[in-house]
């Protein structure tokens, strides 16, 4: 599914990542943890063709196709995801003119018919019950005076209506409260698909509770340093990061 | 030709044209005034960024009336609005376009309809709050005045239809000019709503249009004032609205501009007894070759008034635009809230803005508030829509029309706002590929409305 080789990459003259490696086949679950700054947002937005982040080495194969030299919204419809970290508010757009602009786009990429509104309209608020918010929503601007918790559901609720084949969260449980932790995950584990792989960026042990990963890694300074099961996430929560920075022993 | 050109023509025109003689007085004094004005140049105050070269070089004429009056009604008809329509082309009063319902205590009446008795009454009003001292159109159109438009409502009278004030121009052989007035009288709590709008038919316009509204509105009224400017690229167009409000009165304006070849637009308005509110929104959208200058003026000159003013622009290609917001508080003006908002995106390095909020304050106990920013799209949320397979073209034209939809989602009439939207998305591309989004009825109807269920 993804294959990142060596991945370096800057941003404003830093370097960011440092030699990057991490191999993720069809369904998997890969948890990404790692202290702040160490560039776990900056790989989210480096796979997704975001500018200003430039790549200085290393390769990126997703799906077989190299994808460095694609645009964001071609990246993003040939199947990758991103749910933002801090999702953007856009007043004046409606949240629903902007979901079926995605969804028009990703569809039509995918030489599918163009959805008419009114089934269009019956998925999306099919898609805003699953992740329990208010049809209200859908009128609203993009994230405009949305909480925090709101904008995460919003981006998970883009993420069940896009379909895509590999979705990178970047905290999106950070700042949720156990409830709508639990509403994210379910979210989540109902597109698990033999076919779907999941990018999960956390801080806190407690999502992977929800969110059983196949695989958690250490990402510090760059690369990532160690690599191991779920209990490492475990081990993480109770060491902090200090420990792997002395070879990980 | 030279600057004095058009003074000078203009002048021999004023003597020539046919007009209405019981508005003889303003206009003798209107000429008077006009000649005593200096043609505007770049060292002139207020027109410091509005070159007006561009009239120097025509020579002006009547405009020649259109032979299709009835096939201009799809470029005004605004669906859903239920409106008394008054209808002008080329300045002239269409009866057959326009229609009136009558309603007791409210009195629309076009000048040169109007009875005798009704005319000394309009010679009285017309011109008294209107400033020409310092304009030089609005003296041109005291000069000129002719025929317009003369609302009055009665005390406690709340308007049912909103009044529909519609100005279209048509193509002109020879560069003309054409001019309309507007007079609103609102009584003592009363309350209606007033629709200016601009059109033209979609060809090289060569007409220069030159419209002055006055508005009084008496203690505790309430007008809400539409100003919709949407004429072909090549209009000219010259507007003042000067509005008078008296006791805990409010005025609630939006004003929307697209561009035009040069329009500028002067915005008066008085506080002058106190507990008055005014609420101005404004959009300026030029692009290609477009000018749109916007110069407003509010006064605060009594106690316990408060104004909030809010203009958004966005310039595109090598098209310029000007915005001029003056709130001035005298001494007595205590207890005075006033903010003004002034954004702008540029979407080319060749566009340009400026603006110049101005906050003069002679009371001490005020609060006041004033702003400009100039900017480029935001990249991050160009990223986040790009992110989700919305191309980098159909993103900018989103989060443009994003930018002032925010200001245009508060209007209150649905129809008005139905209508606004597709020349909106329009003025951003003319491609419907990329605004198909904006303007897919279903969805935009179900956001707008509550129904989601
Ligand atoms: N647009 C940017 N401009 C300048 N520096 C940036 C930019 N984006 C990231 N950085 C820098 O890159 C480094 C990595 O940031 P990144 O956001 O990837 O960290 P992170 O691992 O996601 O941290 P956190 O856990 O706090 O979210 C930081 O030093 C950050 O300041
Ligand atoms: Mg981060």
């Amino acid at each position: 599914m993804l294959t990142i080789k060596n991945l370096q990459a800057k941003v404003e003259e830093k370097d960011i990542l440092k030699g990057l490696d991490l191999e993720i086949k069809p369904g998997e679950i890969h948890a990404i943890m790692g202290p702040n700054g160490a560039g776990k947002s900056t790989l989210g937005n480096v796979l997704s063709g975001r500018e200003g982040y430039e790549v200085t080495g290393g390769d990126v194969s997703f799906d077989g196709k190299d994808i460095l030299d694609m645009d964001t919204e071609e990246r993003a419809r040939e199947g990758l995801f991103l749910a933002f970290q801090y999702p953007v508010e856009i007043p004046g757009v409606s949240n629903l003119e902007f979901l079926k602009a995605s969804v028009d786009s990703v569809r039509e990429h995918r030489g599918e018919e163009p959805m008419d509104s009114v089934t269009f309209l019956k998925l999306a608020r099919e898609k805003c019950k699953a992740v329990n918010l208010d049809q209200n929503f859908l009128k609203r601007g993009v994230n405009e005076g949305f909480s925090g918790g709101e904008k995460k559901r919003n981006e998970i609720m883009q993420m069940m209506l896009l379909e895509p084949k590999l979705c990178i969260l970047d905290e999106t449980d950070s700042g949720l409260d156990i409830d709508a932790l639990q509403v994210v995950a379910e979210g989540v584990n109902s597109q698990r698909d033999p076919n779907r792989s999941f990018i999960v960026v956390t801080h806190y042990q407690r999502l992977l509770d929800y969110i059983v990963p196949d695989y958690v890694h250490v990402l510090a300074d760059g690369k990532i340093v160690k690599s191991g099961g779920k209990e490492l996430a475990l081990e993480l929560e109770e060491k902090g990061y200090g420990w792997l920075e002395n070879g990980g022993q | 030709m030279g600057a004095i050109n058009f003074n000078e023509q203009a002048i021999a025109f004023a003597d020539a044209a046919e007009k209405a003689n019981f508005l003889s007085g303003l206009q003798q004094t209107g000429l008077a005034q006009f000649k005593t004005l200096p043609f505007p140049t770049r060292k002139t105050e207020d027109w410091k960024y509005t070159s007006l070269f561009a009239l120097t070089k025509q020579d002006y004429n009547q405009a020649v009336q259109s032979a299709d009056v009835a096939g201009l009604n799809g470029l005004y008809d605004v669906e859903g609005l239920g409106a008394n329509r008054i209808v002008f082309v080329n300045g002239v009063y269409q009866a057959q376009a326009s229609n009136l319902d009558a309603q007791a205590g409210v009195l629309v009446e076009t000048f040169l309809n109007a009875s005798a008795d009704l005319q000394a009454d309009i010679a009285k009003q017309v011109g008294t709050i209107a400033e020409t001292g310092r304009n030089l159109f609005t003296a041109l159109n005291n000069a000129q005045v002719n025929d317009g438009v003369f609302i009055k409502l009665e005390k406690n009278v709340q308007l049912e239809k909103p009044i529909q004030i519609v100005h279209v121009t048509t193509a002109q052989q020879k560069s003309a000019t054409a001019f309309a007035r507007c007079f609103i009288e609102l009584g003592q709590h009363a309350n209606a709503t007033v629709i200016e709008q601009f059109v033209s038919t979609d060809e090289t316009q060569n007409v220069l249009l030159n419209q002055t509204t006055e508005a009084s509105v008496g203690d505790g009224a309430k007008l809400n004032h539409y100003r919709l400017n949407s004429e072909h690229e090549s209009s000219l167009h010259f507007g003042g609205v000067y509005v008078d409000l008296n006791r805990d009165s409010q005025f609630e304006s939006y004003q929307v501009l697209l561009g035009g070849q040069i329009k500028r637009l002067d915005v008066l308005v008085n506080h002058n007894v106190g507990g008055s509110h005014c609420e101005m929104k404004g959009v300026y959208l030029p692009k290609h070759d477009q000018h749109v200058d916007i110069h407003t003026y509010i006064e605060h000159k009594a106690a316990h008034c408060t104004t909030n003013e809010v203009y958004r622009g966005i310039m595109a290609d090598q098209s310029k635009a000007v915005f001029n917001g003056r709130i001035h508080i005298l001494p007595d003006a205590q207890k005075t809230l006033a903010e003004l908002s002034n954004k702008n995106l540029l979407l080319s390095d060749k566009a340009q803005i400026n603006t110049k909020p101005e906050l003069e304050i002679y009371a001490d106990d005020v609060r006041c508030a004033h702003g400009a920013t100039v900017a480029q799209l935001n990249e991050t949320a160009k990223f986040y829509l790009r992110s989700r397979g919305i191309s980098a073209q159909e993103a900018d034209i989103m989060l443009s029309f994003g930018f002032i939809n925010e200001l245009l989602e508060s209007i209150p009439l649905d129809a008005l706002r139905t209508k606004m939207r597709p020349l909106m998305a329009e003025q951003f591309s003319s491609n419907r590929e990329l605004t198909k989004h904006l303007l897919d009825s279903d969805v935009s109807e179900v956001a707008a409305s509550g129904e989601t269920a």
